[in-house]
């Protein structure tokens, strides 16, 4: 085993945790999207709306953040990668565009209409923008035919193979799962005793995706759980994973719904740990030649660009942790619609 | 047609998009702080139903801002992944630190700038407003300084060879601080507070023609026309520094921007003119001899290099740089001269009752736009064939294994959202703006509630 302590691991893990960060926190609002159809009354979906409404574009940033430090400390991974995904890409940013825009637009007018189908938008494009990027991890799982400049060409139908659907609906049903158990938290009175009821069926739902994920995983690509045969103690993160999932419908029952979705957090957060020890030290695994594998070194930037943007990160990352808890906690509690909301 | 138009075309289109809206929200921004500033100290319920409106309309802005920059964030790496793969080491931390120090800041006040006025004190309102309005400061000097490296690069080597070169850093302050940072950066902020100052004056304009509200469209005008005055001016300085800037360091744009051929002869300066590519000449032009060269050398004489001199593959296209140039620096004028004539008018005491001003006060607002817009057209066409000057060409840089077919039809979709959202732009903006600021103490009641 190489020394684990050096620059390159070092922005392995820290991407890591931007995109956990991103899974954590997007994941609830494009989960409340995904289930808004079920909320049948306006007000209803006004609350729900609002209970993303402060905090979704906060949560969005860390996808752009996650991008942008991909694009300096791993350059060769974001320009092989997104050039290689270009249509699945293009798709994933027009529904981006679509959702920013639906969850702007839909409370500007009274219409049924306008908002019907603003709501319909909406859903659709956060259940797709989790489906899309499931996809792609289930892609990145597989390995991809990565040529010896670095460059991938692959067929955009073939990203849409069993496997890698497997993988988006897990994706979309986990977020389900994480925000209805917000929602919860955010609501009360009766919409919140329907959404209570919503939690257990979202639970069941991921419960089975992610059976029948991990075995698609073990059978097919073995090399996602070597990790854990070298290091018996990275099984840890599985036990976890699964006590976290266990945890949820406990909290939902007793009625401490912070707690259910802190557990909820911890399991994205022990699956995107799995996901990264089993692809460790690669970015992408070549399906062409191993030798040709994107890896956190023959990827990455000097390092002393590397150093440079530890700094910024140390500097920055404390701000940016005050602003998000500060903005949960001006905005903790059940939600109440007045003039200014959406 | 081929991939590298196609991409140039995609990105020309998206970013151009994209930059509709920050301007607006830099201007914005700014003047939010100076009405809510006013509401703090005075008191006074007026600015604050002044404020809230503009919130409004900034509100508006800032989204279709955010939902067509992240189109822009992914672009390098989907359409330019040898550019990236190039510049990855040296401006991806300046995107990182973007979103890191800017979008951040921005995006988690804004939450207390829309839905906090019952959530926390005034005096943190205010708070959140003046960090928002620095977060959108702060996301135009990241990505202005990325941009102005791949115009004048500086701090870095370059490592390897071929397809695997690429250029590495090697001063981090030198890369920020290249040649052409700061002109660009004062310059492009000084244009979004044109933009914000000019939007506010516009909508004022047509409250007092139609003679509502008038008490707020009053106060918001001179505040507008405030921040208009100074920018205007301090825009022609900035753009006068980065022009002596573009003569030292990108000689043969700024030859461009001025059709200027011969290297043996003094610059001259056009107020106007077409040039003729093939035959090398400015046809009906108005020109002030050696002017060019006396804002570069201070002196109408000495001569200026021409575009004779360079090999013709290094050479921009000359007439298209020239006329956004000029185009600009023509607006550029009129925006000191309609400043300046409000100014007069107000100390006049005539502002609120000439008609006529305010009639064209009112579509002076796309003025500012256009002039945003063309002058980032002459900036970067006038770059090229470079797409980082003197290192890589723009012809070299595209994704190698994006294919023509999948360009095209990003590209067209990309032309019927963004149609679609410009339309809901202008139909939601009319909305808000025919609705008004409300009036006196609006009642906080679920069925009139609006965003
Ligand atoms: C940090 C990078 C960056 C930034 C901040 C901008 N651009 Fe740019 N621009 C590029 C990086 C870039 C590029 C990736 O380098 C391109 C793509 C092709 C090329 O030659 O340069 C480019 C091309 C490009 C072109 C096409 C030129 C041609 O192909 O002939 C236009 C019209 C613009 N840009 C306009 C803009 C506008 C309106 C901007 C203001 C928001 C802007 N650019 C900011
Ligand atoms: C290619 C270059 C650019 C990229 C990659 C880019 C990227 C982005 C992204 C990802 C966002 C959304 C942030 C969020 O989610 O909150 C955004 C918004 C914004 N960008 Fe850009 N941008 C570019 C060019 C520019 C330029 C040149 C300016 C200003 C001079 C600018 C100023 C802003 C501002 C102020 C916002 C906030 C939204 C708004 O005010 O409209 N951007 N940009
Ligand atoms: C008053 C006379 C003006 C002069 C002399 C001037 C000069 C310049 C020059 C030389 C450039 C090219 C810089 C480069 O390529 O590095 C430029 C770019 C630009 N100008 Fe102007 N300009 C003027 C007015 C304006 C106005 C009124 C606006 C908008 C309200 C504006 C907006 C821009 C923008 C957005 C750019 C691209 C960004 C940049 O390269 O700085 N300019 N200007």
């Amino acid at each position: 085993m190489e020394n684990l302590l050096n620059l390159n691991v070092v922005w392995f893990v820290l991407i890591g945790v931007l995109l956990t960060g991103y899974a954590i926190l997007d994941g609830f609002d494009l989960g409340v999207g995904a289930v808004h159809l079920f909320n049948k009354s306006d007000e209803h979906r006004r609350i729900t709306l609002n209970a993303i409404g402060p905090v979704w574009d906060g949560n969005e940033v860390w996808l752009v953040t996650g991008g942008g430090a991909l694009f300096a400390a791993f350059p060769i991974v974001y320009a092989s990668v997104f050039s290689g995904f270009y249509t699945a890409f293009m798709l994933l940013l027009f529904v981006l565009i679509f959702r920013a825009v639906a969850i702007e637009f839909r409370s500007k007018r009274e219409s049924r209409l306008w908002r019907k189908t603003w709501d319909v938008l909406f859903s659709f494009s956060s259940i797709l923008i989790a489906l899309i990027m499931g996809i792609a991890i289930g892609n990145i799982i597989q390995g991809l035919p990565v040529d010896a400049n670095h460059e991938i060409r692959i067929s955009t139908l073939s990203l849409f193979n069993p496997y890698a659907l497997l993988v988006g609906i897990t994706t979309v049903a986990l977020f389900m799962m994480h925000g209805s158990i917000y929602l919860v938290l955010k609501t009360e009175g009766e919409l919140q005793q329907n959404l209570r009821g919503r939690v257990n069926n979202a639970v069941i739902f991921f419960v089975i995706c992610y059976a029948a994920t991990t075995m698609a995983t073990l059978i097919y690509f073995p090399h996602m759980a070597q990790p854990f045969k070298d290091h018996p103690s990275l099984f840890l993160l599985g036990l976890l994973n699964m006590l976290a999932v266990a945890n949820i419908p406990r909290e939902i029952h007793h009625g401490r719904e912070l707690r259910a979705f802190l557990s909820s957090a911890a399991s994205i957060a022990a699956l995107m740990g799995l996901f990264a020890v089993g692809l460790f030290p690669n970015f992408v695994i070549s399906s062409t030649d191993p030798n040709y594998s994107l890896n956190i070194y023959n990827a990455a930037s000097s390092q002393k660009t590397l150093q440079i943007m530890l700094w910024v990160a140390i500097l920055g990352m404390p701000f940016v942790l005050s602003y998000t808890i500060s903005i949960y906690w001006v905005f903790r509690g059940k939600v109440k619609l007045n003039n200014m909301s959406y | 047609m081929d991939t590298v138009f196609l991409a140039r075309l995609q990105f020309a289109f998206t970013i151009a998009f994209h930059y509709i809206f920050p301007p607006l929200s830099i201007g914005l921004g700014v003047i939010l702080v100076m009405m809510e500033f006013l509401y703090i100290k005075t008191k006074n319920k007026m600015y604050e139903r002044m404020t809230k409106f503009w919130v409004r309309i900034f509100a508006l802005t800032f989204a279709i801002g955010v939902a067509s920059g992240i189109v822009m964030e992914f672009e390098f790496g989907t359409n330019w992944a040898t550019y990236s793969r190039y510049v990855g080491d040296v401006f991806g931390s300046a995107l990182a630190a973007e979103g890191i120090f800017a979008f951040f800041l921005e995006s988690g006040f804004l939450a207390i700038l829309l839905f906090g006025w019952d959530k926390v004190k005034p005096g943190m309102h205010f708070f959140a407003t003046i960090m928002v309005s620095l977060g959108s400061m702060m996301s135009a000097v990241w990505i202005v300084v990325a941009n102005s490296w791949q115009q004048t690069p500086a701090g870095y080597h370059i490592v390897g060879e071929g397809l695997s070169a690429r250029a590495e850093i090697t001063d981090f302050w030198a890369m920020v601080f290249n040649p052409s940072s700061i002109d660009r950066l004062t310059h492009t902020i000084s244009g979004g507070w044109l933009a914000g100052a000019f939007m506010v004056m516009s909508v004022s304009a047509y409250y007092l023609i139609k003679n509502r509200h008038t008490d707020i469209a009053k106060s918001s005008f001179k505040i507008g026309l405030g921040l208009a005055v100074f920018a205007s001016i301090f825009q022609l300085m900035t753009g006068h520094s980065s022009a002596s800037g573009v003569a030292r360091n990108q000689p043969a744009k700024l030859a461009a921007f001025e059709a200027h051929y011969d290297s043996l002869a003094a610059g001259d300066l056009y107020l106007f003119g077409w040039v003729d590519e093939n035959n090398k000449v400015v046809n009906y032009g108005v020109k002030i001899p050696g002017m060019l060269s006396l804002l570069v050398y201070c002196d109408t004489k000495t001569p200026l290099r021409g575009l004779n001199s360079f090999d013709p593959a290094d050479l921009p296209p000359v007439n298209f740089a020239f006329q956004t140039y000029h185009l600009m620096v023509a607006i550029g004028f009129a925006l000191i001269g309609l400043s300046l004539l409000g100014l007069f008018l107000l100390w006049r005491k005539k502002l609120f009752t000439a008609n006529w001003y305010l009639k064209l006060m009112i579509f002076a607002v796309l003025l500012p736009q256009i002039a945003n817009q063309i002058g980032w057209f002459s900036a970067e066409v006038g770059r090229q064939p470079w797409i980082v000057y003197g290192l890589l060409r723009t012809s070299d840089a595209v994704s190698k294994n994006v294919e023509a077919n999948q360009i095209l039809f990003s590209l067209i979709l990309f032309g019927i959202i963004y149609l679609l959202l410009f339309i809901l732009f202008i139909f939601l903006l009319d909305q808000k703006i025919k609705h008004g600021p409300d009036e006196e103490e609006h009642v906080v009641n679920e069925s009139t509630a609006r965003a």
